[in-house]
């Protein structure tokens, strides 16, 4: 396993730095433009929602990045990584290489999007006056768990885009609902303890709601929690893995 | 010690309706009753075994399941019966201008396509000038991709892949890479790696080129294993006769 990996090392360096420039296309905004993207979004809901939903929540703003970093790093990661399996159909079909690292490669690159927001993130909690803890620290599980669950998903989806094509707009609808589910803006004390518990099975709320609890509250989660968070993870890589580990050479009749 | 063993290998091929089509488009077609995949035998029972420095060539019509055994000699694809044992590293030529990205410069696509090839960095960073000097594309190297010639493109991709060493050396129609001095060129390079002690596997339409290259010959035909051997003029004569028929 660590030959295979020493061995592509090098392909992977060179298709990260492939995703990189053909993204940004080398301009110097590039970077810029795609840290934008998620402050646009959370300046339009600071201002459309605050009316509705932000007169009981303290710290509003806050709030809603939370929701907003979390969900974005989620849905570019994942609408990204469906189309590395088919954009690459012309290596994999010639040349004997691992077919995930396609994928790895563009989940680098999400990765790296997501830790510059987060630093913006941190930048927005000092303005809001939150209390930098210790337990700042343990976002570092919440990160983790979401960026091996984005993997997974991401696996899943790049091979269901091949076998299907119209994958890409089912999901881009599915994101859409999954976010109005996921309690980004609105805060679900006001729902019967059911409904509550219903959230739970929403593997993204999972997430924000750690980093809501950390940051806005001081408190850590249960390990019920952590587990569920968990959980979540590993039927999802595990989904994954076994799907390209099945279909690995059968890709290519498919495209 | 052979090189390279295939044991029985057959292999079933599908093909069908479910070339991209949506997930929509699936359902219907199966409620219908529209779904069809039709699955055949691409190749079947082919067994041979090539010694260090043999020099195969495959002959066949077209569809006669050559390109297919190819990708399963090099691990593209998996046989669906039967075994291929393979000893030391495999390379396949395979049609070459494929898989560069078109906004990489022609500096990173050659990086790229090494990493592809198997290739370190540091051996990337040792040859890069000879690749490039092979291809005579010294003033293009900071030009993206996409302003190539495609003859250019040819080019680099085979002077890039002309650099492999490997113990296997599959090579499926690509002797005859740009226009005539660097075909030149790079047939004569070709014949320098198949000279080095390789294990070469030729698929060619051209009789002439098999008939002068190969020491072993392996004629398929419709899937089907027709003749192996080494007697090179006696399957080459039958093939040639089994063609005019």
């Amino acid at each position: 396993m660590l030959q295979k990996i020493k061995k592509n090392q090098f392909l992977f360096e060179e298709l990260v730095k492939r995703d990189f420039k053909t993204k940004y296309k080398r301009t110097i905004l590039g970077v810029g433009w795609s840290l934008l993207s998620p402050l646009l979004t959370l300046l339009v809901m600071r201002l459309v929602f605050t009316q509705f939903f932000g007169q009981n929540t303290p710290h509003y703003t806050t709030y809603l990045f939370c929701g907003n970093l979390v969900f974005s790093y989620f849905s570019e990661s994942t609408s990204q990584g469906m189309t590395s399996l088919i954009s690459n159909a012309g290596i994999f079909a010639k040349v004997n290489v691992p077919k995930y690292l396609f994928l790895f490669s563009k989940n680098v690159q999400t990765l790296i999007n997501f830790g510059l927001t987060l630093c913006i993130f941190f930048v927005f909690c000092a303005l809001d006056h939150i209390t930098f803890t210790w337990k700042f620290i343990l976002l570092l599980y919440p990160i983790l768990c979401l960026m091996l669950f984005n993997i997974g998903v991401g696996l899943v989806l790049s091979a269901l885009f091949v076998f299907f094509r119209d994958v890409q707009y089912l999901w881009s609808v599915f994101t859409q609902l999954l976010m109005y589910a996921s309690a980004i803006f609105y805060n679900i004390d006001g729902y019967s303890y059911t409904v509550q518990c219903l959230f739970l099975c929403n593997p993204v709320y999972l997430f924000i709601r750690y980093f809501r609890k950390i940051v806005l509250d001081a408190t850590i989660p249960t390990v019920w929690f952590h587990l569920l968070m968990l959980a979540d993870v590993a039927i999802v890589l595990g989904l994954g893995c076994w799907i390209y580990k099945k279909y690995n050479t059968r890709f290519l009749y498919y495209v | 010690m052979s090189v390279l063993e295939v044991q029985g290998v057959s292999i079933l091929y599908m093909t069908g309706d479910f070339k991209d089509i949506g997930l929509k488009e699936y359902v219907v077609r199966r409620l219908k009753g529209q779904y069809h995949v039709t699955e055949f035998w691409a190749d079947r029972d082919i067994s041979f075994t090539l010694e260090k420095g043999d020099m195969l060539g495959i002959i066949g019509t077209n569809g006669a399941g050559k390109s297919t055994l190819l990708k399963v000699i090099s691990g593209i694809m998996e046989p669906t019966e039967g075994t291929v044992k393979r000893e030391g590293s495999i390379a396949a030529l395979l049609e070459l201008a494929g898989g560069f990205d078109g906004e990489l410069t022609v500096r990173e696509n050659a990086y790229l396509r090494g990493a592809m090839l198997g290739y370190t960095r540091k051996f990337m960073d040792d040859t890069y000038e000879q690749i490039i000097g092979f291809a005579e594309l010294k003033d293009f190297e900071d030009r993206p991709f996409k302003q190539l010639s495609s003859g250019m493109k040819s080019r680099l991709a085979f002077s890039i892949a002309s650099l492999v060493q490997p113990d296997i050396l599959i090579l499926d129609e690509v002797l005859s890479v740009g226009d005539g001095a660097f075909r030149m060129k790079s047939e004569a390079k070709m014949r320098e790696i198949i000279g080095g002690g390789a294990t070469t596997i030729l698929v060619s339409h051209s009789l002439e080129q098999v008939r002068s290259m190969c020491s072993k010959i392996l004629w398929l035909h419709k899937g089907r294993q027709v003749e192996f051997g080494d007697d090179v003029e006696g399957i080459c004569g039958r093939y040639a006769a089994f063609l005019e028929k």
